[in-house]
């Protein structure tokens, strides 16, 4: 932290380890989410690999019972909250900002306490693996599976998932304040890119959605630690609560995996194909709607629990009142694409296939959303195979397009676009291969969550087929692993807009110096850069005069906070009051020094800007 | 930096700067958050509040004149806090000391009351673990004294450094988010003596 009163020129600069753990700048807490994330999507998916080992043959014993119960759980949870989430927050964290031409996030403490906090939450869970075993009751840990019948692994998952929930709690408030008040002037919302706007609307719907899904684990907590009867039918509770709860979190859960996959599609397309973005305000409008329709269907996953016709008839219909928005955005899509000038770089791969796949999802999840069709298709690998292509198909190929498209931006380096090239083929088939055979897997009645079938009911050769595609994806995503290694020993030799694209973060250096903008840039239509490249200028209208640019200061705090509740964490996991006691302890004397002590922050000079502008220009 | 302000505060000190703008803002959308946290304890409650179990019914339980002088108390703290607002956008460092610190001194009085209620019920077999109302009741209520005493420790906090670091545009935010946060539990607590108690008491 930055002492006490003006002391404008003199920050503390850190280095090492010592800088990533106390870094407050946007730039640098993405690029830990990314990284965080990667090492969640590693072991998830190696996750993924044991469990089709596991089914590639018949009446296989190499993962059974309870270990495979502890995979699948460990799966879903990892992937969904520990990958997926962060590395949205990456992409959020690295372009945002950028893209509204602000300086940073609106609380960048509170961005690096959401970090530390989510990282922290997910080490606590994975430490189940070596503290007598992991959660096993399913990722959705239903009750009373979960409060009466699973062993300690399910307060990992409890306590695990809290702590890193107000993570991403705290994360989505910060850009949605980000949004609404550090726009650059004359950046209006209906000028704002598509990948901020559906990062706004993601960011709604984390705000909303969270708080649903503390509630259920603080119920779940209180029946397992303090002898609560939530869901104890003898005592009165009722274990649909749990259910209700859970998926009205869980179903928004999905739309902000998939919105923000949509933004970067959204900037992608139009880049590559040279054109504006067909139909702008109806894929801002589309957004918006599929945000609020995303809160009204979560009883979509319930249809055979036994919540009546009616209830049944008019959550099936609210769902599949989201394909229309959805349908607006693909066609919106595939006539930016029409009559463009299309250039097929790894980043456009990725968000062509991204087409396709996510129509085979959606089309499926009408399937599902028929309430008597799905009395039929209920926990079998049809939903497997539904939501590993809207999550996978969707989400994790738009990921990838967004990672080629921002890399150079967000590292100064361009990653390698012929091991991209492989990287997305291998990984594009081998997801077909796995996922598309479970289809018919699940027609063909083969339960999901079972760790084994027989031989000689015709589920053989399409299991094969499906392992196959999960070490292909495997190694799709080892060339990943194996072009950021070789991208990175490159030198950082990427000019500030590679793409010749549209958008504001393309107008300063990459990487983008600490500071952002030398100075906030005047905004004079949508796509802000390109208006600017029509009017044939070469460089964005200033709003503002050359001046000292005022930095928040770095702080240890997050990372101590988020130490504390790690601690804590276990104190209530094994009945330790003193840990309990040691990391409240933490946590609060924590919150006190940041009111306390107020952070004047730090003053980077006009001469230390004007150097940094010129470097990046030579 | 702040030297200079605290001498002259502009008319809206917890909006004058940017970063106050973006810790209101922040803060409404924390609250809105909040919204969503008391609604599903809420919903929890009135799915289990005749699952009585073991424990006494909810009838015979409550007592309405120790509920309704706890709620007058909560309720005409928020009032000080308003008075506390007020003053501090007189700039008046003393009258927002004098009425912020009424405001915790009510806050203590509730949760003393509160203390006293659980004390009681638990004696009369009323407990986490008497049946799912029980469950349901102390998370729902207890959410909510928990909010208070946070409440409590937070204006607490502020007031003790105000003294020494005066009102200005740094510290205007802040009780000013404090005073949103004091109001919205007070808000809670009206639907909890509703819902809970009147509820209870009736039917």
């Amino acid at each position: 932290m930055a002492g006490h009163g003006h002391v404008a020129h003199s920050p503390k600069r850190h280095t090492g380890l010592m800088d990533w753990l106390t870094t407050v700048d946007h730039k640098k807490i993405g690029i830990l989410y990314l990284v965080a994330g990667g090492f969640f999507f590693l072991l998830g998916g190696l996750e993924a690999i044991l469990i089709r080992i596991q089914l590639m043959y018949p009446d296989s014993k190499i993962f059974i019972g309870a270990t495979f119960n502890e995979l699948t759980t460990m799966h879903g949870t990892t992937m969904i909250f520990l990958a997926a989430m962060p590395v949205i927050f990456a992409l959020m964290n690295a372009v945002v900002p950028l893209q509204i031409g602000a300086r940073d996030v609106a609380f960048p403490f509170l961005n690096s306490l959401g970090f530390w906090l989510f990282f922290m939450g997910g080490l606590l869970l994975n430490t189940s693996w070596f503290l007598g075993g992991a959660p096993d009751a399913g990722w959705t840990a239903y009750a009373p599976l979960s409060s009466a019948f699973s062993g300690r692994g399910v307060d990992f998952y409890v306590l695990g998932l809290q702590i890193a929930g107000i993570g991403t709690w705290l994360g989505g408030i910060n850009f949605l304040v980000t949004i609404i008040n550090m726009r650059a002037p004359g950046l209006s919302f209906m000028r704002l890119p598509m990948f901020t706007w559906t990062a706004f609307i993601t960011s709604t719907l984390v705000l909303f959605a969270f708080p649903a899904i503390t509630v259920s684990l603080v119920l779940l907590m209180f029946d397992r630690l303090f002898g609560a009867n939530f869901f104890d039918a003898a005592a009165g509770g009722n274990e649909v609560i749990w259910e209700h709860l859970f998926w009205i979190f869980g179903h928004p859960e999905v739309y902000i995996l998939i919105l923000p996959a949509f933004g970067v599609i959204s900037e992608v397309m139009p880049t590559f194909s040279k054109k504006r973005l067909f139909g702008y305000s109806a894929m801002v409008f589309s957004t918006v709607l599929i945000g609020f329709l995303g809160f009204m269907v979560w009883a979509h996953h319930m249809f055979t629990v036994g919540l009546g016709p009616v209830a049944n008839a008019i959550f099936g219909v609210a769902t599949m009142l989201i394909a229309i928005p959805t349908g607006i955005k693909i066609f919106n899509w595939l006539f930016t694409l029409w009559g463009g000038h299309i250039r097929f770089t790894t980043a456009m791969l990725y968000a062509v296939g991204f087409i396709p796949t996510f129509v085979i999802g959606g089309m499926t999840g009408v399937m599902l959303a028929i309430p008597t069709a799905d009395y039929q298709y209920h926990d079998t690998y049809f939903v497997i195979a539904h939501f590993h292509y809207v999550i996978v198909g969707g989400m994790v190929l738009g990921l990838f397009s967004g990672l080629y498209y921002w890399w150079p931006k967000m590292f100064g380096r361009m990653l390698n676009e012929t091991l991209g090239k492989w990287n997305f083929w291998t990984f594009f088939i081998g997801f077909h291969l796995t996922f598309f055979p479970q289809h018919f897997l699940g027609l063909l009645g083969m339960p999901r969550r079972v760790f084994t079938y027989q031989a000689g009911v015709g589920l053989e050769s399409m299991n094969f087929i499906s392992t196959i595609g999960a070490f292909l994806m495997g190694v799709g995503f080892i060339i990943f692993i194996w072009n950021v290694i070789v991208t990175n020993s490159k030198k950082k030799d990427a000019p500030a807009d590679p793409w010749d694209a549209r958008t504001l973060e393309w107008t300063i250096a990459s990487p983008a110096p600490e500071y952002n903008f030398a100075q906030t840039p005047l905004v004079r239509g949508l796509d802000a850069l390109w208006t600017e490249k029509m009017a044939g200028n070469k460089k964005m209208t200033p709003a503002e005069p050359l001046g000292e640019i005022h930095m928040p200061s770095a702080s240890i705090l997050p990372f101590l906070m988020s130490v504390g509740l790690f601690i804590a964490g276990y104190g209530f996991i094994y009945h330790m009051y003193v840990l309990i006691g040691v990391g409240a302890v933490i946590v609060v004397s924590c919150m006190f020094t940041r009111s306390f002590k107020d952070d004047p922050g730090w003053h980077v000079p006009i001469d230390e800007v004007e150097r940094t502008e010129k470097e990046a220009r030579a | 930096m702040s030297t200079e302000v605290s001498t002259n505060l502009p008319p809206h000190p917890e909006k004058a700067t940017l970063e106050g703008k973006n810790k209101v803002l922040g803060f409404w959308l924390f609250l809105g958050g909040e919204v969503i946290l008391f609604g599903s304890l809420f919903a929890t409650f009135i799915a289990l509040r005749t699952a009585f179990g073991s424990g006494p019914a909810s009838q015979e339980l409550f007592s309405l004149p120790l509920t309704a002088v706890a709620t007058f108390i909560l309720l005409t703290s928020s009032l000080f806090s308003v008075l506390g607002i007020q003053a501090m956008h007189r700039n008046d460092l003393s009258g927002v000391l004098k009425w912020f610190g009424i405001t915790v001194l009510f806050g203590l009085a509730f949760l003393g009351l509160e203390i006293y209620e659980f004390f009681e019920y638990v004696h009369e077999g009323h407990t986490m673990s008497s049946g799912a109302f029980g469950s349901a009741f102390y998370t729902l209520v207890g959410f909510h004294g928990a909010h208070v005493l946070g409440g409590v420790c937070w204006i607490t906090g502020l007031l003790s450094k105000l003294p020494k670091k005066g009102l200005n545009v740094v510290t205007a935010p802040k009780l000013y988010v404090a005073s949103l946060y004091w109001h919205f539990i007070d808000l809670v607590w009206v639907f909890i003596f509703t819902v809970v108690y009147l509820m209870g008491k009736v039917g």
